[in-house]
C-alpha cells in the first residue's frame, strides 16, 4: 500500500473515530440498560452529554490540569493515527502509554484525594496490562518472520498474507482479557468507574468538569476505536475479507466486554495486577515460546 | 431543545431525611421509572452535576456541606428540593438542630412536595428543573455575548 493511502487512513481515523466512538458509547449504554431491564437513553446520548459539558461554565482547580488532559487527548489521537497509518507497533504502544501518563498526571495535580487514589489505581492497572501489550508486539514480530524479515510495523503485519489469529491465539485471548482493563470496564474499573457514586466518586476524573471532562470523553471515543482496531489486526490477511472478519470480531469483542461489565463486581487492585500478570505470563509468554518452537 | 436539557446530571444529597425520600429518588432509576431514558445520570460528583436534588431538612451540622456542594457545581445549575422536609423542614421542623428547608441555606428552584415524594412527582420535578436549567443557560449565553460585544467595542 502506498504511503498516501496510509496517510489517508490516518486522516479518516482522526475525522471519523469520534463519530464511531460516540455511537459505540451510545450503543454500549443502550445494551447495558437492556441487560438491566431498562429502556435506556437514546443512542446519541454521549453526544448530548459532551455538548452539554462544553456549554457549562469553565471551572478548573488549576490550569495545569486542563493542559494535561489536552495532552492526553492529543497523544491518544496521535497514537490512533499512527496505528491506522500502519506505523511501528512498539512506538504505538509507547505513545499510548505516554497519553495514559498525562491522564494520571492530570489526576495527580488536583488536590482531591479521590483523584489521587484514582491516579494510583490507574498506575496499578497500567502495570497489569502493559506487559501483555508489549508481548503482543513481540509476538507479531516473531509471527512475521522473527530475525529473518520480521517487522513491528502494522502495515507489514496487516499485509503479511496470513491471519495472525491461529498462531497467536493465546495472545488474542490475553489481549481480550486486558481489553477489559483498557476499556475501564467492571471488574477492572477501579480507577474510574462509569458512574460517580462509588467508593472514590469518579476516581481520576473527580476534579474534571465541563470542557475538561468533555475532552476526556472524546479521548475515550478515540481510544476505544483504536483498541477495537487492535482486535481487528489479528484477522488481517491482506485482503478485504480480513477487514470484514476483523470488524465483525471487534464488534463481538465489544459486546462481550459489555456483558462482562454488567455481570461482574469490581475487583481489588491486587487481583487486577495478579490476574493481569498471570494471564500475560501463561497465555502471552506461552504463545511466544510456541511461536519460537514452530519457527 | 438544547443539549443541556437532554442530559441533566443529578447530584443527590441526603441532608437529614428519614431515608423515605432517598429510596424514592433511587426508585426513579429502576427499570419501572428508568429516568436514564431522559439522559439523567445519578452522579456523585458535584463538579459534573447540573441538578442538585436535596432530600430532608438542613440541620446545623450539615449546612456547610450543603453550601459547599452547591458552590462546587458549575453554572448553570438548579436545586430541586424533594419531599416536604426539604421544602420546609416538614415533620422535623421543630427539632432543636433543624434550620428548616433547603432554601434556608441555598436558593431552591423547584419544590417537590410529598412525604415521601412519589417517583412520578420527583421525575416531574426534575423535568421542571430542566426547564429552569435551560432558562439559566440561555441567560448565561446572553451574558457571554453581551460581555464579548462590550469587549470588542472598548
Ligand atoms: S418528606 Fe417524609 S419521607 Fe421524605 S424525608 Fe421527610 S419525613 Fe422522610
Amino acid at each position: 500500500m502506498s504511503n498516501w493511502t496510509l496517510l489517508l487512513f490516518a486522516v479518516i481515523f482522526v475525522a471519523l473515530a469520534p463519530v464511531a466512538g460516540c455511537i459505540l458509547a451510545g450503543i454500549d449504554r443502550k445494551i447495558s440498560a437492556r441487560m438491566q431491564g431498562r429502556q435506556g437513553p437514546p443512542v446519541m446520548q454521549p453526544l448530548y452529554d459532551v455538548r452539554k459539558l462544553l456549554a457549562k461554565e469553565r471551572r478548573t482547580s488549576n490550569r495545569v490540569q486542563d493542559f494535561y488532559v489536552a495532552c492526553y487527548l492529543f497523544w491518544i489521537v496521535v497514537t490512533g493515527a499512527m496505528f491506522f497509518a500502519g506505523m511501528d507497533l512498539l512506538l504505538i504502544v509507547f505513545t499510548l502509554t505516554l497519553g495514559e501518563t498525562f491522564l494520571v498526571l492530570a489526576a495527580y495535580c488536583s488536590g482531591s484525594p479521590f483523584a489521587q487514589v484514582g491516579a494510583q489505581r490507574e498506575i496499578y492497572v497500567a502495570m497489569a496490562y502493559e506487559p501483555m501489550i508489549l508481548i503482543m508486539a513481540v509476538a507479531y514480530y516473531l509471527f512475521t518472520g522473527g530475525e529473518d524479515g520480521g517487522s513491528f510495523a502494522v502495515r507489514d503485519i496487516a499485509g503479511f498474507g496470513d491471519m495472525a489469529i491461529l498462531p497467536m491465539l493465546g495472545i488474542f485471548l490475553g489481549f481480550l482479557f486486558i481489553l477489559t482493563m483498557k476499556l475501564r470496564k467492571s471488574p477492572f474499573d477501579l480507577s474510574m468507574s462509569h458512574h460517580a457514586h462509588q467508593d472514590i466518586v469518579r476516581g481520576v476524573a473527580t476534579e474534571f468538569s465541563g470542557r475538561t471532562y468533555a475532552m476526556m470523553e472524546v479521548s475515550h471515543w478515540y481510544e476505544n476505536i483504536m483498541l477495537l482496531g487492535m482486535v481487528a489486526l489479528f484477522f488481517q490477511n491482506g485482503e478485504w475479507t480480513g477487514v470484514v472478519i476483523g470488524a465483525v470480531v471487534a464488534v463481538l469483542a465489544y459486546i462481550l466486554e459489555i456483558w462482562i461489565d454488567n455481570g461482574f463486581a469490581r475487583m481489588k487492585w491486587q487481583t487486577a495486577l495478579k490476574s493481569g500478570w498471570i494471564v500475560s505470563l501463561v497465555l502471552g509468554m506461552g504463545n511466544i515460546i510456541a511461536l519460537l518452537v514452530i519457527a | 431543545m438544547s443539549c443541556t436539557s437532554k442530559s441533566p446530571w443529578i447530584l443527590h444529597y441526603d441532608a437529614s431525611s428519614c431515608n423515605g425520600c432517598d429510596i424514592e429518588v433511587l426508585a426513579c432509576l429502576t427499570p419501572i421509572y428508568d429516568a436514564e431514558r431522559f439522559g439523567v445520570i445519578n452522579t456523585g460528583d458535584p463538579k459534573q452535576a447540573d441538578i442538585f436534588l436535596i432530600t430532608g431538612a438542613v440541620n446545623d451540622q450539615n449546612k456547610e456541606v450543603v453550601r459547599q456542594l452547591y458552590d462546587q457545581m458549575p453554572e448553570p445549575k438548579v436545586v430541586v428540593a424533594v419531599g416536604i422536609c426539604a421544602c420546609s423542614g416538614g415533620i422535623f421542623r421543630d427539632c432543636y438542630n433543624i434550620l428548616g428547608g433547603a432554601d434556608k441555606v441555598i436558593p431552591v428552584d423547584v419544590y417537590v412536595p410529598g412525604c415521601a415524594a412519589r417517583p412520578e412527582s420527583i421525575i416531574d420535578g426534575i423535568v421542571k428543573g430542566v426547564a429552569v436549567l435551560e432558562e439559566k443557560r440561555a441567560k448565561m449565553e446572553g451574558e457571554k455575548r453581551c460581555s464579548r460585544s462590550r469587549g470588542s467595542r472598548s
